[in-house]
């Protein structure tokens, strides 16, 4: 044996001095905005303290990149790629308890788990997030209501701080570290593991059912209706006025419970090819969407056996669909306003909405419950919460947006910084005045360019 | 049989023993996953402890009916005897050896300094060479199992941007192909594997390597191939053709090309 030094290592791990790797290497979901970045991927727990040691101008974990905005990015930073720690650590089929390393993404999680007999206990409209990904953003689902969000259901996990610490955290052990994490948008450490609490199924299937509604107090009637249906969202026409105004389907469903064969999911097949030219969304195309959706429900109410993918992931079977709305990208806003004024905010800001003729036609409304969250800076709360996105025209986007954010904050409400591009400081510090607090158990080293837009704040590093 | 036990999909009456040398490679990972779904019996070998238990711990939940585990440099090639007649014991029998340990290198420092040349060639060469010597004879005193090695396309031709890890894998190719030849008759199976690039921690830090190959559809292709016995695999298997052309460039036009 020639020269074999033992050290030698075993990983071609980048190392932080680098040039930075060329434009935008890593997009968020909305493809707005765009940032130069270098990104380094982790593959084992041991990297984030091994490549944190030489880092300058911050990092910022990151997973699959699916929130909208700028959460997940950070502008001539380094974005630490955490979707190679993808292990799984422990599953007990008794306590349902799984246990993993923070990169694994949900789609990972779920081909594991629904051929062994469980299922999520709150999945968000995509599977493509990673475990980290969705406690640091503590994201939520169509059983909020009964549920509460995704943080609720992790019982424990490890952050590693760039100072090298190791901390469990558990609403018993470093409760603070755990609230602050859990909607903590990665910047109070790099979760390595989490623990969460899966739920027992029998089968793919959801018996669904459809509700076509007409205006805001039948989604409420529905709503009263459906407390004890597990998953309820509504889709929503935001394009139409006068009599079609708030003209929906509400969309709802529990996990079948007759016997059936769990089968793990095929792979997606389609891709969407190319970026769409910019003209391609316009009122008159979302119109006919939007009409085409409304009545592709023939009857005012439908009962059916769906599979759990449709149902949940309807999008994830086009894979980058996003390229649908062009290289100009697109902006989500997503409130939550609480019951005192959901009604007549949500109302007026539908009409804002549709005089703006902006096309929008992924539009979600749903009722929030009152489980309450477990992160110090979770966004649900008790209300409604509505979710739309337009495509970027820049001089009529970013007003309209403006004046949404302006009256979300008049109604008492709040945006979601997952989903967000654009609120200013002085609305995101008006939507969550514990922003201080919560700034006080950030890693130094850590930063987004999300956080350093709405606290005005550049680390000294 | 229930089809709904995550352990049996194979349809294997008895679990498969395996020996995997270089566990905590990407590739090898990927390739384990399988083979724990299907509830094999994996031995694991890696150098490095913390990351070995990872992985080993990744397999039990997997499903792996049996995972036991050795921390080893495989340049120690005196210790090779030992570590696998170790292996062969708590697995008690072997029906594969999956080969997938290996260094990238760095060509531009071997360029210049033996030393790092010779740490590629030994690692990657010398040291499965080595480990195929006392695993070929075990496999055909008992007339059975397959011997899979991952070498690489890159050992299809030297090319000025890779050709110290390329030589390397040549070697390992050639010495695949003639051990092939030898013990064809003695049952004993001999499969080269040849990805392209793939994306793993090996090769994270190389330009384009989001551009790679999948690594899950590389290990299923892996898998597949062991099942039906081949010789040689090109993965993704467009690489076959694209390797065809390669090596048939005529070499007064080949040694102008940026490659």
């Amino acid at each position: 044996m020639p020269t074999a030094s033992p050290t030698a290592p075993q990983l071609n791990l980048p190392t932080a001095d680098e040039p930075l790797t060329g434009k935008a290497p890593f997009e968020c979901w909305g493809r707005y905005p765009t940032y130069d970045a270098k990104v380094l991927p982790l593959h084992w727990q041991s990297d984030f303290p091994a490549i944190t040691a030489g880092l300058h101008n911050g990092a910022l974990p990151v997973g699959m990149g699916r929130s909208y905005g700028d959460v997940c990015l950070l502008k001539d930073g380094n974005l630490l790629l955490t979707t190679g720690m993808d292990r799984l650590i422990a599953f007990d089929p008794e306590t349902a308890l799984l246990t993993a390393e923070a990169g694994i993404t949900l789609a990972q999680i779920l081909d594991f788990a629904v051929p062994r007999g469980f299922f999520l206990p709150v999945s968000p409209g995509t599977k493509y997030v990673t475990l980290g990904g969705a406690i640091a953003n503590d994201i939520h689902g169509k059983n909020h209501h009964t549920a509460g969000t995704f943080g609720r259901h992790i019982t424990q996990f490890e952050l590693l701080r760039s100072d090298g610490s190791r901390r469990l955290c558990s609403p018993t052990e470093n409760p603070d570290f755990y609230a602050a994490t859990i909607g903590g948008l990665g910047l109070t450490g790099l979760i390595s593991w989490a623990t969460l609490r899966l739920k027992p199924i029998v089968s793919r299937m959801i018996d669904y059912e459809g509700i076509q509604f007409h205006g805001i107090d039948e989604f409420l009637d529905l709503t009263t209706q459906s407390k004890d249906i597990e998953y309820t969202v509504s889709w929503i026409d935001c394009a139409s006025n006068g009599r079609n105004f708030a003209r929906g389907i509400f969309m709802q469903g529990d996990h079948s419970t007759r016997r059936a064969e769990l089968k793990p999911s095929a792979k997606p097949k389609l891709i969407f090819p190319f970026d769409a030219p910019g003209f391609a969304l316009n009122h008159l195309s979302v119109s006919l969407f939007n009409t085409a959706f409304f009545h592709k429900q023939i009857h005012k109410r439908v009962v059916s056996l769906q599979d759990y993918e449709p149902f949940f992931y309807p999008l994830d079977k086009i894979l980058h669909w996003n390229r649908m709305y062009g290289k100009r990208g697109f902006l989500q806003f997503q409130y939550v306003i609480p019951w005192e004024h959901a009604k007549e905010g949500t109302i007026a800001i539908l009409h804002e909405i549709a005089k703006s003729g902006l096309a929008s036609f992924l539009v979600v409304l749903k009722a929030f419950g009152d489980v309450p969250s477990p992160g110090m800076m979770s966004f649900p709360k008790p209300g409604i919460t509505l979710a739309l996105d337009f495509p970027i025209k820049p001089d009529k986007s970013f007003p309209l947006f403006a004046r949404l954010a302006d009256m979300t904050l008049e109604f008492g409400g709040r945006l979601y910084p997952a989903k967000d591009a654009a609120m200013t400081a002085p609305q995101f510090q008006s939507f969550y005045p514990q922003w201080q607090q919560f700034a006080r158990f950030r890693d130094p080293m850590l930063t987004s360019s999300f956080w350093e837009r709405v606290t005005g704040d550049r680390p000294s590093l | 049989m229930s089809t709904t036990s995550p352990t049996q999909q194979s349809g294997t009456p008895a679990p498969r023993k395996i020996l995997v040398l270089g566990a905590t490679s990407g590739i090898a990972q990927a390739t384990c996953r399988i083979w724990a779904s299907q509830g094999a019996s994996l031995f694991l070998v890696a150098r490095n402890a913390e990351k070995l238990a990872a992985v080993a711990a990744d397999l039990r939940t997997r499903g792996a009916s049996f995972v036991d585990t050795a921390v080893a440099d495989l340049d120690d090639t005196d210790n090779h005897p030992e570590l696998l007649a170790h292996a062969v014991n708590s697995l008690t029998g072997m029906d594969i050896a999956y080969l997938a340990h290996g260094i990238l290198g760095d060509q531009a420092e071997a360029e210049q300094d033996f030393n790092a040349a010779a740490q590629i060639l030994y690692t990657n060469f010398m040291a499965p060479v080595s480990l195929l010597t006392w695993l070929t004879n075990f496999c055909v005193q008992r007339h059975a199992g397959t011997l899979a090695v991952l070498s690489s396309v890159a050992g299809d031709r030297g090319r000025k941007s890779n050709y110290l890890y390329g030589s390397s894998k040549a070697g390992l190719s050639a010495f695949l192909a003639g051990l092939r030849n030898r013990v064809d008759r003695e049952g004993v199976t001999v499969l080269t594997i040849k990805p392209g690039p793939t994306r793993t921690a090996m090769t994270a830090a190389m330009p384009k390597a989001e551009k790679f190959a999948d690594v899950d559809s590389v290990a299923e292709s892996i898998v597949s191939a062991i099942d039906k016995r081949r010789d040689v695999l090109y993965v993704p298997f467009q690489w076959q053709p694209i390797m065809f052309v390669i090596r048939n460039i005529p070499e007064r036009i080949f040694k102008k090309l940026n490659l």
